[in-house]
């Protein structure tokens, strides 16, 4: 069954006909790996953001629906809506230099949403922050938890941010490029404690890359993005075996892939590309706008 | 034919300022520690390691944007290890750089058109305008961007003005440190196609920066590894995927994602 | 790509229309002010002192805002007043920030030893309290308007030679002076042709600050008498004066502080909206 529904999600620039998001529909299974892909600028992080209520304040949702677990989250008044959000969503953001306080020790940090959203009494929060920290393998999870983050290495930063999403038990998570910024090693690292953290717990995984050789280790299924539109949703063997849309296609074929090295790198034809943008305002034109 | 560049030995060491006492000299921190190669004429040599492998630096060594503490580096034939900036200056033109955030290496304050014609201009190339328009052509990039302003541009057309101010010197040798990485899939294929179709019409040679060794695979002729400021394998691209020597070559190839969801990789 | 993200856009105008169209209308006084004055604003006639602003009762027309205890028109003083200060802003503003700004840069950029120097000499500088050094320095100058303005540059350069010292630091890391340098620029030449132009609009809002505290710099030395010796009005001065009738025309000290308020307000907007208007990432 799915647990999270996104229905015709569709998103704008206040105050202009630009549509950011067209029509957006996916699902997200109970314990899933679902991956956005596209370009830069495709959309795929404005649907985290969509989900997890964080869109930039100069766009605003025009129509659709985010239901997670049944319940549709836009037609919520706003304090239930956040309540939701903060007991059963969490993000593993993209880059942990910033996401992480450096003036406040990582106890805190992590403990805070378990206190002040869940409720929790601070010595079980506590507990709790060191256990996780624990399952990431941190060693000495005290030491860790009474450290500020520049004490810390990046690598480990990154650990403390996968722990904290993990730390409430939540039923969704949105991963936001969250190995771009790294190396090859450190990448492959962090992606493999993902998948462990997200197996053991159960829970759903929004992941949000531009990297399809990522996508292929990681998900059960993905969505292709352009324009903001979604052009292919599938299962990740069916996709890597045949990928139905021309884009896809073109997408796969500019992956590198080192075992092949004449079948890689292709830029995507500019055939391609006109094509796709034909589709997308074909559509704008069917809803009248943009 | 000599080699363009001789490597011999070259070490480069930062003092460490944190740890500086009261009164004398910082404590150093080697980064490069004693690197020893050539790079024939004609060759794209790529430099792969991860952070903290020292190949940025080494990159910066190769064009005098760092000086060396020790060892020597030499431009076809001539000792160019510890010249001053005023000697330097005329052969800078032989040698140009491509960098790896264009936001960052880009002016913000001067237009596309003005960034490629002012090196052009320092060397006294006549024309420099048009020269400049030529080099928008040459990476596929439509002339009326020489009026527009970086941020107005995307990544990958970023990348590719960053491009065309090193190729409009007509360098004879370029190094692209780490010019792919920030980009998505398309625009990397993109740029590094492009980047083949230069080397081949204008007889480049070139030192690609990454730490991504499939990009290397498809760009290189050799392949550096480098891994603490050391050498740990210099080989022709196909050997080294085909029996890569070193254990960290080995490591930074099984790191590789491939798209392929029934190969297990962790 | 299909990207709206390069839409967003700045509202700008509005801050930077009302700011310059006070100093606009500042601008004119002055330099119009024999044609735009109805009296001299030396003339005193002591049957019409303290006549109140026009609309109050027993006003007398021609008066507009009144008069003061020794019967000269308010708003001719005022209008006569802007001179010194406009004088004093321009002249103490620019010379300031070119000072300031220049060591900034060069400290900021060259670093090594010229970044040594400049900022051990910044240092000393600010240690010296600055009003005691300005009532110094007038003292030894003596009172005037250039005695003014040397006061305010000797104090105030490191301003902005601290604030541009930093922009010029955190630029100089970037990577396009290093791509200068590859190019073969020379330093001073990366300098003045990279570094400067980003560096320029913390200038163009440092220059419109330093302006508005040079205006009120020199309405507290006339406030208190050491400013320009002669009779010209300023509006520290008539602030002063208007204060010992405070209770009986309070329009003799109100409205050349309004002038005051306002023209400091506006030099500092209109820096503000300037650097947005420069910014080209902005636009």
């Amino acid at each position: 069954m799915s647990y999270l529904s996104i229905s015709n999600l569709s998103v704008h620039l206040k105050g202009t006909p630009m549509r950011l998001l067209r029509d957006v529909s996916l699902t997200v299974k109970s314990g899933e790996v679902h991956g956005l892909v596209g370009e830069s600028g495709a959309g795929k992080s404005m649907i985290g953001k969509a989900v997890l209520g964080t869109l930039p304040r100069a766009v605003e949702i025009i129509s659709g629906k985010i239901e997670l677990d049944g319940v549709d989250l836009l037609s919520l008044p706003p304090s239930e809506h956040r309540r939701r959000l903060g007991q059963f969503c969490a993000l593993i953001p993209q880059d942990p230099l910033t996401a992480l306080n450096p003036s406040r020790r990582i106890a805190p940090q992590i403990t805070d949403r378990l206190t002040d959203i869940l409720g929790w009494d601070s010595s079980r929060a506590r507990q709790r922050a060191a256990e996780i920290l624990d399952e990431v393998h941190i060693p000495d999870p005290e030491r860790v938890l009474k450290s500020y983050p520049h004490e810390l290495s990046g690598g480990m930063r990154q650990r403390i941010l996968i722990a904290s999403a993990f730390a409430a038990e939540p039923k969704l998570i949105v991963a936001d490029e969250p190995t771009t910024a790294l190396d090859v090693t450190v990448q492959k690292q962090i992606l493999k404690l993902i998948k462990e953290m997200q197996q053991r717990h159960d829970t759903a995984l929004l992941f949000v890359t531009h990297d399809l050789g990522v996508v292929s280790k990681i998900c059960q299924s993905l969505s292709v993005l352009y324009g903001g539109m979604v052009v292919e949703a599938t299962d990740v063997r069916d996709f890597f075996d045949e990928p139905a849309h021309p884009y896809s296609r073109a997408l796969l074929a500019a992956t590198p892939k080192y075992t092949d090295p004449e079948a890689s790198l292709t830029p995507v034809p500019d055939s391609v590309i006109a094509a796709v943008r034909a589709e997308v305002e074909a559509a704008d034109k069917r809803w009248g706008n943009g | 034919m000599a080699d363009l560049y001789e490597i011999d030995n070259l070490a480069l060491s930062f003092p460490d300022l944190t740890r500086k006492p009261l009164f004398g000299a910082a404590p150093r921190t080697q980064i490069l520690k004693g690197l020893s190669f050539t790079i024939p004429r004609g060759e794209i040599l790529g430099i792969v390691g991860g952070s903290g492998s020292g190949k940025s630096t080494l990159g910066r060594a190769l064009v005098r944007l760092l000086e060396p503490t020790g060892g020597t580096v030499r431009f076809d034939g001539k000792d160019i290890t510890h010249l001053s900036e005023t000697a330097l200056r005329p052969l800078r033109r032989r040698f140009q750089m491509i960098f790896q955030d264009p936001m960052s290496s880009l002016n913000p304050r001067h237009r596309v058109g003005q960034l490629i014609s002012a090196p052009l201009k320092l060397h006294g190339v006549a024309d420099a305008q048009e020269a400049a328009l030529e080099a928008l052509d040459h990476v596929g990039l439509p002339r009326s961007f020489a009026a527009r302003y970086p941020h107005e541009l995307s990544g990958g057309q970023r990348q590719r003005v960053g491009i065309a101010r090193a190729i409009a010197l007509r360098p004879e040798f370029i190094l692209a440190d780490e010019i792919v990485s920030g980009l998505d899939v398309s625009s990397q294929a993109q740029v590094l196609a492009l980047l083949e179709r230069l080397v081949d019409e204008l007889g480049l040679t070139l030192a690609f920066i990454s730490h991504d060794l499939s990009v290397i695979r498809r760009l290189c002729s050799r392949i550096l590894v480098l891994h603490h400021g050391e050498i740990v394998e210099h080989s022709p691209t196909a050997e080294l995927f085909a029996n890569p020597a070193a254990a960290y070559t080995r490591e930074l190839l099984d790191a590789i994602p491939l798209p392929d969801p029934d190969q297990p990789w962790f | 790509m299909l990207d709206g993200r390069s839409q967003i856009r700045r509202r700008l105008g509005l801050r930077l229309w009302l700011s310059g169209g006070w100093l606009l209308l500042l601008v004119l006084a002055a330099v119009f002010a024999p044609l735009l004055s109805p009296h001299s604003p030396l003339e005193q006639d002591l049957f019409l002192g303290r006549l109140p602003p026009f609309w109050a009762h027993g006003a007398e027309p021609g008066y507009l805002l009144g008069t003061d205890s020794l019967g000269r028109d308010v708003l001719a003083r005022i209008l006569y007043g802007a001179r010194v200060a406009l004088i004093v802003a321009l002249a103490a503003g620019s010379i300031t920030g070119l000072i300031g700004s220049t060591m900034g840069l060069l400290a900021g950029y060259l670093r090594g030893w010229v970044d040594v120097v400049i900022s051990r000499l910044i240092d000393i500088w600010m240690a010296f309290p600055p009003v005691l050094f300005s009532i110094l320095l007038i003292a030894v100058l003596g009172p005037g308007l250039v005695s003014i303005v040397i006061a305010i540059v000797v104090i105030d350069w490191t301003r902005f030679a601290r604030v541009v010292r930093a922009e010029a630091m955190a630029q100089g890391a970037m990577d396009y002076p290093a791509s200068a340098q590859i190019a073969g620029r020379t330093r001073l030449s990366t300098m003045f042709v990279e570094i400067l132009p980003n560096v320029l609009p913390t200038i163009v809002v440092l220059l419109t600050l330093e302006m508005g505290i040079a205006v009120i710099v020199e309405a507290i030395l006339s406030f208190v008498n050491l400013s320009i010796s002669t009779d010209d009005p300023t509006w520290g001065g008539m602030i002063s004066e208007g204060r010992a009738s405070i209770h009986q025309a309070w329009w003799v000290m109100v409205f050349p502080l309004i002038a005051l308020f306002l023209t400091v307000l506006s030099f500092s907007q209109f820096g503000e909206g300037l650097k947005d208007r420069f910014d080209p990432v902005l636009r």
